[in-house]
């Protein structure tokens, strides 16, 4: 499970490109800052792979263990 | 499964970097690293001049900042007077490769036992943008707006290739940050550059090709194409130098 920062975030799409599961999408809100970031569309399918993490250049995104998972 | 958590060497806030800039990505890499080999209260950042130097502001540890290109000169004395610490600057393509070539030459040349992170994307992003000595060839840039032409600004300079020809660095190598596995990679090889030094082997030279929405002219993601296609044909990653030197 991953939770995303809003107030960090800048919404460059990385994490939307990178992720293998395709479950991030560009909300329509604005952060506090004024940027549009992502959501999780999908919290069921994320893996917890942590793919987005690595490639968040802010560090917006924090990653737990999947339900279920070891 | 994973489990990723913002590294404790950046300070919980927002940089001062542009939205997908990957100097925060790399900085983020080093902070990461250095929360892994658990160095967080030993590493010391030399920051030079650019905005490379805007990573002081969300670094939580010690950091000293240098003058212009000037990095690698501190950061000798830093850790002549401070062998245990965990030394490392943080540099950009204006700064290393354009003022500071003769510090990074001599640094590297005398084999200090410090990390060199070298951050290149090839444009002078702090200043506007102009033609740094790292531009591709046909690359426009504020002052090179129909292109670079060889003609009369010469050739993209490549750090890693003439450093990986001294005798005494004994880690260089470049990686790409425009996909997750070159930076998997890039993490591999910054942990690699800290463990050599830490057991004292000699200097380490890590580059990473990053980009500059703003100054590129582009959208974050439009940048990780144009690296494929363009910076990393030219700046190849890999690892240039990879000896164990004798422990000084």
């Amino acid at each position: 499970m991953i939770t995303i920062n809003s107030l960090m975030c800048k919404g460059c799409g990385y994490c939307i490109q990178f992720c293998p599961k395709h479950i991030l999408e560009m909300g329509k809100q604005r952060s506090q800052k004024g940027f549009f970031y992502p959501m999780n569309i999908d919290a069921d399918k994320c893996t917890s792979c942590a793919v987005c993490a690595l490639m968040c250049p802010e560090g917006a995104i924090e990653v737990t263990l999947a339900k279920g998972s070891n | 499964m994973p489990e990723y958590k913002r590294p404790s060497s950046l300070k919980p806030m927002i940089t001062s970097y542009c939205p997908g800039c990957m100097h925060a990505l790399a900085t983020r890499l080093v902070a990461d690293v250095i929360g892994e080999l658990d160095q967080v209260d030993n590493a010391i950042n030399v920051v030079s001049v650019g905005c490379s130097a805007l990573n002081l502001y969300t670094w939580s540890g010690d950091v000293i900042g240098a003058a212009h290109g000037r990095a690698p000169a501190v950061a000798t004395g830093l850790k002549r007077c401070l062998p245990d610490r965990l030394v490392f600057t943080y540099q950009g393509d204006g700064d290393l490769a354009a003022i500071g070539l003769a510090e990074i030459m001599s640094a590297a040349n005398r084999g200090e036992n410090f990390t060199v992170i070298f951050a290149n994307n090839q444009t002078y992003g702090m200043t506007g943008g102009q033609m740094a000595p790292t531009t591709l060839i046909g690359q426009k840039t504020t002052t090179t707006i129909y292109g670079r032409d060889p003609q009369t600004t010469g050739y993209p300079l490549q750090m890693c290739e003439l450093i990986s020809v001294l005798k005494a660095p004994v880690f260089v190598a470049r990686y790409a940050l425009n996909s997750p596995k070159g930076v998997a990679d890039a993490k591999k090889g910054i942990k690699k550059a800290f463990e050599l030094q830490m057991a004292g082997k000699g200097f380490t030279f890590v580059e990473l090709l990053t980009n500059c929405p703003t100054n590129w002219g582009m959208a974050p993601l439009k940048t990780l194409e144009y690296m494929n296609t363009n910076t990393i044909p030219y700046f190849k990653p890999g690892i240039y130098k990879d000896e164990e030197g004798e422990v000084k």
